[in-house]
Formats: structure tokens, sequence, C-alpha cells
């Protein structure tokens, strides 16, 4: 079967230099290379070995290939008018009662025609010399990835030949750039161009590349830049070339250090938006702060895990389509354990906010216990559809990933469905009629339990899709509620009650601080600094951005 | 003080501060006999209900929900456990003068703000002091912008979660995760000594009378009404004159400084104080001990705080993974069934007890008893 692999391989491998062969005028092999492939067909190891590398380091693609056979081990020697020729062998095959096999020249592979495998010697390639040969073929498949149909491949072989930057694969580089249609990969290979350039060139083309590294924005080539501009010996135009090319690159490196923070700001407020929101309704209308508001979310969560482990069992074929199932089966799920939870406990308890945020507190216990027993403590695996994973490179130095775009999406989405729901429907009348004055709502014939009941089930299934949300850009675990729900309830207690508008403009707030801030003072004094920024800002608005104007004394 | 409670607060400590550690004193074999290991555990539980006391005073008295009270606990925890390293001195692992972990962490220094927990008087000082100037800057803060009910808790819990987060950083020089531990002698007794554990046995006992006598002092006081009443109708107290902002701050404090000493005591007794005792979880779970006892009554707040980590020290022994189930369950009891704890249900139950036998002694003299009504939060 392996044979069978290899010669079927070393085929292909003999199609492709057959091709090959008819652009280029065959040149006689350097005396360096004709000294090394006499020594490959002696029996001294270290002899062979340096002759590979001697081979390899010509960098010549068709030797590259002769090295991939030698290491397929269809590399053969033959007498041939008293010496010993290199050939390169093909198809086996069994003529009468012998093993025949078509045979080409080592180089330039063309035909020799059909002989019989015993006029040929094997020349064996032990685990010495493949482990030799390897690393020359591996920087061989970069550059045949330069002609993958994945223009992410692409971009990314362009970028390893750039920071290799070896003086060779400038021209197969160059003949890529002519080829290529994709923004990025040209932006990419250019780049690398310039890079090799910038390494292996002339003064006058290293102080070019310097300038097109300058325009391309290339925050890789700093390095190299700045040993040029540091380079005593280097002339000074190249110098004044690198000085200004990096002028160039940091310029540009804040502007996109700018444009991710802004990002990343505005995809922690739609997290936040994301549960804070169900979190603030349900508190506008009860008063009551949702303490297992965290533990819904990983029930979201752990449902999205569930359906993608139906998916995988059922339908594999259908497999990325898992989380547009997930997605409403999480919602779902949430909202009918919130239902239970309203209906059975909580409703006992209006009226007392402080007890029912104890009694919530202690349903999620249970609920975080329940997972943990029912799934186990550690974490489980949900991995993205492909349709999530990537990004979407929008600047040179700066790609935002699709799990990111699809969160703020989400949450736009959400807030938009709340708005509809609040403003243009019965039961949005509803819901904010008993909100303002429960008492005269219920008066004027609005049940009142059964808003409440539906607006806690709501807001519980929206947690369930932050949950469900959360799966594609972080960890899936018991305690996966617990590590955001703070920072929601400082977005409900910030945005105040009774308006969407608070809790949007207080999770925006909240998350743009939050990134803004964490460069300078880190994750965890982050965090502090913003909650004292909270309790200071209630200073100045003790019920939040947007309290309900009334005369009533206690709001 | 009503004559009854006297009696029974002379009994009850007569029994903690007396009768146990003399029953350790006994020879093991003995009936009565209480192990090292069992007079340990029920002074780690009279630390609890020390900070009990304070977060039913603030809770069931004043209304005020704090879901961060671990904060001052591991301030004062913290204050010891400082003096505690210090005084190990160069007896360490790493021979050093520093703490163990200050050369694990390779600082060369001792830092500043370590150098006056050597004095013995500071350290005491600084337990009573840290958490009460902390507690003063952030209850001025909470209740001067008249954040209260659900908004205050939040807050608390943020600050919970935040006081977490900066005592797990090594750069706190506080001792990262692992916190302070190892400690060999207070005050220059071995802590290994059975009776320097029964030492810090007694004067928690003490202390935990002292805590009592003077919640109950506060309470009975003209201010200890005003509390009752910003409980029952802030905005009533407001308007007849009264700042309820400076009477809720005023019983912050004191929790804040009882939750602080608390600490103190806990971290020599058990040996160790990390930055898990302070979190949100620890603090909220103090919350259901005053809960599962009964608030509004002190006494029930000790009770909850001895029987809820009683019962925890069996469960996560005996079934680990039921504690936070019966956690879980005992917050939602105690607030759907019990709603004045233990002690209230006691109470009502022994109520009905005493109608029933008085109305069949004189059916004439049995009148309906008036509830007072239950706190409302």
């Amino acid at each position: 079967m392996i044979s069978r692999l290899t010669v079927l391989l070393s085929l292909v491998a003999w199609l492709a230099a057959g091709a090959a062969s008819h652009a280029a005028a065959a040149p006689a092999p350097s005396p360096k290379v004709a000294a090394a492939l006499t020594d490959l067909t002696g029996d001294d190891a270290d002899k062979r070995e340096a002759a590979v590398t001697v081979i390899g380091q010509t960098r010549d693609p068709k030797w590259i290939q002769f090295l991939s056979a030698l290491r397929d081990g269809s590399v053969y020697t033959r007498a041939r008018s008293g010496k010993t020729e290199l050939v390169v062998g093909g198809t086996k095959a069994t003529k009468g009662d012998q093993d025949v096999i078509d045979i080409a020249s080592a180089y330039e592979r063309e035909p020799l025609g059909t002989v019989p495998l015993t006029d040929l010697k094997e020349v064996p390639a032990d685990r010495r010399l493949r482990l030799t040969i390897k690393p020359f073929l591996d920087a061989d498949e970069t550059q045949a990835q330069l002609a993958d149909p994945d223009p992410n491949v692409r971009r990314g072989a362009a970028v390893k030949l750039g920071n290799q930057a070896v003086a060779t694969a400038a021209p197969v580089v160059e003949e890529a750039l002519k080829k290529e249609s994709d923004r990025w990969v040209r932006h990419a290979l250019a780049e690398a161009l310039a890079l090799i350039q910038l390494a292996n060139g002339t003064p006058a083309q290293r102080a070019a590349a310097a300038r097109s590294l300058g325009d391309l924005h290339s925050e890789s080539a700093m390095p190299s830049l700045q040993r040029l501009a540091a380079d005593t010996a280097a002339s000074p135009a190249e110098r004044a070339a690198a000085v200004m090319a990096i002028r160039g690159i940091e310029r540009w490196g804040l502007l996109t250090r700018t444009v991710e923070t802004l990002f990343q700001g505005a995809s922690l407020a739609s997290i936040l938006l994301l549960m804070a929101l169900g979190l603030a309704v349900v508190f506008g209308l009860m008063g009551v702060i949702n303490m297992a508001h965290g533990e819904l979310m990983a029930l979201g969560a752990y449902s999205t895990f569930v359906v993608q482990n139906w998916f995988r069992a059922a339908w594999p074929s259908h497999f990325d389509s898992y989380f547009l199932v997930a997605l409403p089966v999480s919602f779902l799920v949430a909202a009918a354990v919130g239902l239970v939870l309203e209906r059975g406990v909580i409703r006992f308890l209006y009226g007392r906010p402080l007890e029912t945020l104890l009694l919530t507190w202690g349903a999620s216990l249970i609920i975080q216990q329940g997972l943990r027993l029912w799934f186990g403590a550690a974490n489980v695996d949900v991995s993205s559809p492909s349709w999530l994973s990537g990004g979407v490179p929008v600047m040179v130095g700066l790609t935002l990933p699709y799990n990111r775009v699809f969160i703020i999406g989400l949450a736009t989405a959400a807030v938009a469905a709340m708005y509809w729901l609040l403003f243009r429907t019965n039961a949005g009348l509803r819901i904010r009629a008993v909100t303002q004055n429960r008492a005269m709502s219920s008066c004027l014939g609005v049940r009142a339990g059964v808003v409440d009941a539906t607006t806690f089930a709501f807001g519980a299934g929206l947690a369930g899709l932050a949950g469900c949300a959360l799966t594609q850009i972080g960890n899936v675990g018991p305690s996966l509620g617990q590590n955001y729900i703070v920072d929601s309830f400082m977005v409900v207690v910030t945005g105040g009650v009774g308006k969407l508008a608070g809790t949007i403009l207080a999770s925006a707030g909240l998350g743009g601080l939050t990134k803004g801030i964490e460069p300078a003072l880190g994750a965890v004094f982050g965090k502090v600094a913003i909650l004292v920024g909270v309790i200071l800002f209630l200073q100045r608005r003790p019920a939040g951005l947007f309290a309900t104007r009334g005369r009533n004394a206690e709001a | 003080m009503p004559k009854r409670e006297v009696v029974a607060l002379g009994i009850a400590a007569i029994v903690v501060a007396v009768v146990l550690p003399l029953c350790n004193l006994l020879p093991a074999g003995s009936p009565l006999a209480i192990s090292n290991f069992t007079l340990n555990l029920f002074g780690k539980f009279l630390t609890y209900a020390i900070l009990a006391l304070g977060l039913d005073l603030l809770w069931g008295y004043a209304g005020v929900l704090s879901l961060g009270h671990g904060v001052f606990f591991g301030l004062g925890a913290y204050a010891m456990g400082m003096h505690l390293m210090l005084e190990i001195g160069s007896k360490s692992v790493y021979q050093s003068s520093l703490p163990d972990f200050m050369v694990w962490n390779q600082v060369k220094s001792l830092p500043l703000f370590w150098w006056p927990f050597h004095s013995a008087a500071f350290t005491l000082l600084a337990i009573v002091l840290v958490p009460a100037l902390f507690g003063f800057a952030f209850g001025y803060l909470a209740f001067r912008s008249r954040i209260r009910g659900v908004y205050f808790s939040i807050i608390t819990q943020a600050l919970a979660l935040s006081a977490w987060l900066v005592f797990n950083r090594n750069e706190m020089n506080l001792g990262g995760t692992n916190g302070l531990a190892d400690f060999k002698t207070i005050f220059g007794f071995p802590l290994s000594q059975p009776a320097t554990q029964r030492g810090l046995y007694v004067v928690t006992a003490l202390v935990l009378i002292a805590g009592y006598v003077l919640c109950r002092w506060i309470t009975a006081t003209r201010a200890g009404k005003v509390l009752v009443a910003i409980r029952d109708s802030e905005t009533r107290v407001l308007f007849s004159g009264y700042s309820p902002a400076a009477y809720k701050l005023f019983v912050f404090v004191v929790s804040a400084v009882l939750a602080g000493v608390a600490g103190a005591l806990y971290a020599p007794q058990v040996g160790i104080i990390t930055p898990a005792k302070i979190g949100v979880l620890p603090s909220i779970e103090m919350v259901v001990w005053v809960a599962a006892g009964g608030r509004g009554t002190l006494y029930g707040a000790v009770l909850g705080a001895f029987g809820v980590n009683w019962i925890q020290s069996w469960l996560t022994t005996s079934y680990p993974d039921l504690w936070l189930l019966f956690l879980g369950g005992l917050f939602m009891g105690a607030v759907l069934f019990f709603p004045d704890g233990v002690v209230g249900a006691l109470g009502r139950l022994g109520a009905r007890a005493r109608r029933i036998v008085s109305r069949r002694a004189d059916p004439a003299a049995a009148t309906p008893s008036v509830s007072l009504g239950r706190p409302t939060s």
C-alpha cells in the first residue's frame, strides 16, 4: 500500500517535472552539485548528508523535487557507458517474468525509457538522510502553497516567505504577485518581496524596499528596518528611507490599535448588552435583580453544546448549521427554566426585592451544581461552525474575527427586537404599563401576573441567547455565568431602570471604558477603576443614567 | 435588656466561654471531653458568629443588605496575618527575614506598608481601624448619594469581586492566591500548642459576648429605634427630620469593625487566610447564616452562623457534591418558608403552644396575639 502510494507520488512529481522541463534550457549542474551527486551514491553517511545539504541549498525547484524522490526511495543508480548515472524511477510494472520501471533523468526528468528493475540500484534514504531533506521540502512546500486555491493559505505562505527572507524565493514571489488577484494576498506578497530585498538586495534595492515597506505599513518589517536604520555601514539614503518607513509604520500602528480597541470595546459592550438586556427589563418591571441570570446563560451555553453533539452524531453533513438551531433552542430552554422559576417561587416574593435577590442566588447555586453533576466540572468543548471561524481583514494589520462581528450583530438584533416588542406590540404596552405603575395597571385590567411571568421568561430566554453566543468566544463550564454576571449587574445599576436607552448606553460606556483603560492599568486594576467610577457616577445620579421621573419619593 | 435575656445570655456565656474550654482540659477518654480539633472548629464558628452579629445589625435592623462583608473580614484577617508573618522572622522555610512568599516572588526588601505590622499594638489598632476607615469611605459615598436597596447590594457585591481580584495579585505583596499561612507564634505564644488555641478560643468567645452586648445596647437605644424605622420606611424617617444616611453609615462601620475583628481572630485559629475567603460567594454565604438563623434578633444570627457552618463542615467532608445544592436550597427555603429564620419559626411554634395551653386553662383570656410583622427588606 505504502509503496504504491510513493510510486504514485513520484509519478505525479515526474509528470509535473516533465511539464516544467520544456520551459527552461538544461544547464549543466555546477561542479559543486556534480560532486555532491557523486557523494550521494557513495557509502559515507556524513558525505551523503553534506551532499543533500548542498543540493538543497540550490533552492532549485527541480533539485528539491529530486530530493523528494530521494526521500521516497525512488532514486536509482545505473551503470551507463562506464559511469554511474542517477535516475528517478516512475511507474513499476510487470512484463512477462520481469519487473520493469519507467525512469527519467535526475534533473530534467527527461524520460529515459523503461528498464528492468534488476539493472538499477536503489539509492537508500535512511532516517538521517530523510531528516536532512525535510526542511528543504518544507520550504518548497511553502512556495507551492502560493498557488493554493484558498487565499488564506496563500497569504500565510507569503507571510512565512517574508519572514524567512531567503533570496532564492524572490523570483517565486514575484511570479505569484503577477498572477495574484486577491487584495490581501497581493499585499502579503508585496510585503514578502520587500522583506526579501531588504535582507538580500543591493543598497538601492534595500532603500526601495524600505520605502515600499513603509507604504505597506508592514509591522513585521520593524525589527529589520530598525536594524537598517541603526546600521552605520549602510548608505545614508538607505537609513533615511528606513527611518521614514519606521515613522510611517508607527503612525499606522497607532491607528490600527485605536480601531482595534474601539472594536474590542464594541464587542465587549455587545456581550454586556446581551446579558444585561434581559436583566434590565426584569429589574425595571419587578424591581428584582435576577442573580440566577448568569446560570441561565450557562444553561443556554450547555444547550448549544447538546445541540452540537446531536448534529455531530445524527447529522454530520450539516454540522455547520447546528448553531442556527442552537440559537432558538438555547433561548427556549432558558426561557422555560425562567418561567418555572418565576411561577414556582419568585411570584411569592413580590415587593421584597432583597429576599428575591437571595432566592435567585440560591436558585443559581442549585442550577450551577446541577450542571456540574450532569456535565462534569471540566469545561466542555463547543466548536465553532466554519462560517464563524476566521475573520474579515479590514485594514493592514487588523483582522476582525467573525465571531465577534456576529455577536455585535446579534446584540443589535436583540435590541431591535426588544424595541419592537416594547413599543410596537400590545404585550409591550402592557409591560410598560406594569413597569410604570403596577397597581394602576391591575385596576385597569392588565393581568400583572401574566405580564410578570412572560417578561421574566423572555428575559431568561435572552440570557440563554447570550450564553449561546458566548460559546463562540469563551470557555463553557459550570461557572460560566459567574465570570460575567457582576459586570452585567453593574450595567443595569449604571443604566437605571425603565429605559432601554440607559442599558444600551451603560453597556457601551462600560465596555468601551474597560477596553480603553485595560492596556494602561491591566485587567484587574481596570475593573477596580470601573467600580470606583460607577460609585462616583452614582453620586451624581443615584438611580442610574435614565431614572424614571415622578413624584414618588422612593424612586 | 429584659431580665430573661440577661439570664439566657449569662448561661450561654458560661457554657461557651468556660464550660467548653474546661471540657477540652479533660482527659481524652472522658465522656464529656472535647478534642482540640472540635474546640478549634468551634472557635472558627464563633468568629463567624461575631461577623454575623454585625451583618444582622446592618440587615436585620437597618434593612441594608451588604453582599461584600467578606472584604472587611479579609481586611481584619490580613492585618493579623501580616503581623503573624512578621513574627515568624527567619524561622521560615527560606530562613529569610522576609515572609516566604516574598522570597518566592523575589521581593528584595519588606514593602513599606508591612513595616508598622512589626508592632503588636499597631496591629491590634489596624484590625479595628482599617475596616472602619474603609467601611466609612465606602459607606459615606454609597449612603450620601442615597444608593439603597438592591443597588447597594449590587455595589457591595462588585466591591467583593474587585477586592478578591486585587488580593489575588502577586504585586500587592499579600501572598497572591496562596494568601498568608504557616504562622508559628502569636504575640510570642506558639500556635501549635493546645493551650494557645484554647486561649484564642476563650478570647473569641469573650469578644463574641462583648459584641453581642454592644449590638444589643445599640438596638436598645434611640438610634436602634431609628434604624428599625429606616428599615421599615426610610422616606418617612427622612421626612421626620432624621438623616438616615448618618445612621446607616454608623451601623455599617460598626458591622465592618465586627467583621474585621472576626477575621483577625479567624486567621490565627485556622492558620491561613486566602483571597478565597473574601470573594463573592463567601460574602453572600455570610448573609445566609443570618437569614437561616433569623434576622433582626441578633441571637438568631449567632445560632445561624454556628448551625450553617456545622452542617457545612459535615456535608463537605461526607457529601461534597451536595453542599452547594444544600446551600442553594437553604437560601430558597430560608426566604420562602422561614422569613424570620429558625428562631422565628421556633418562636411561632412556641406562641401557638402557649395559646393552646392558655386557651385550655382559661378560654376567655385567649386573645389573638398581635404580631409585630416580619421585617420587610
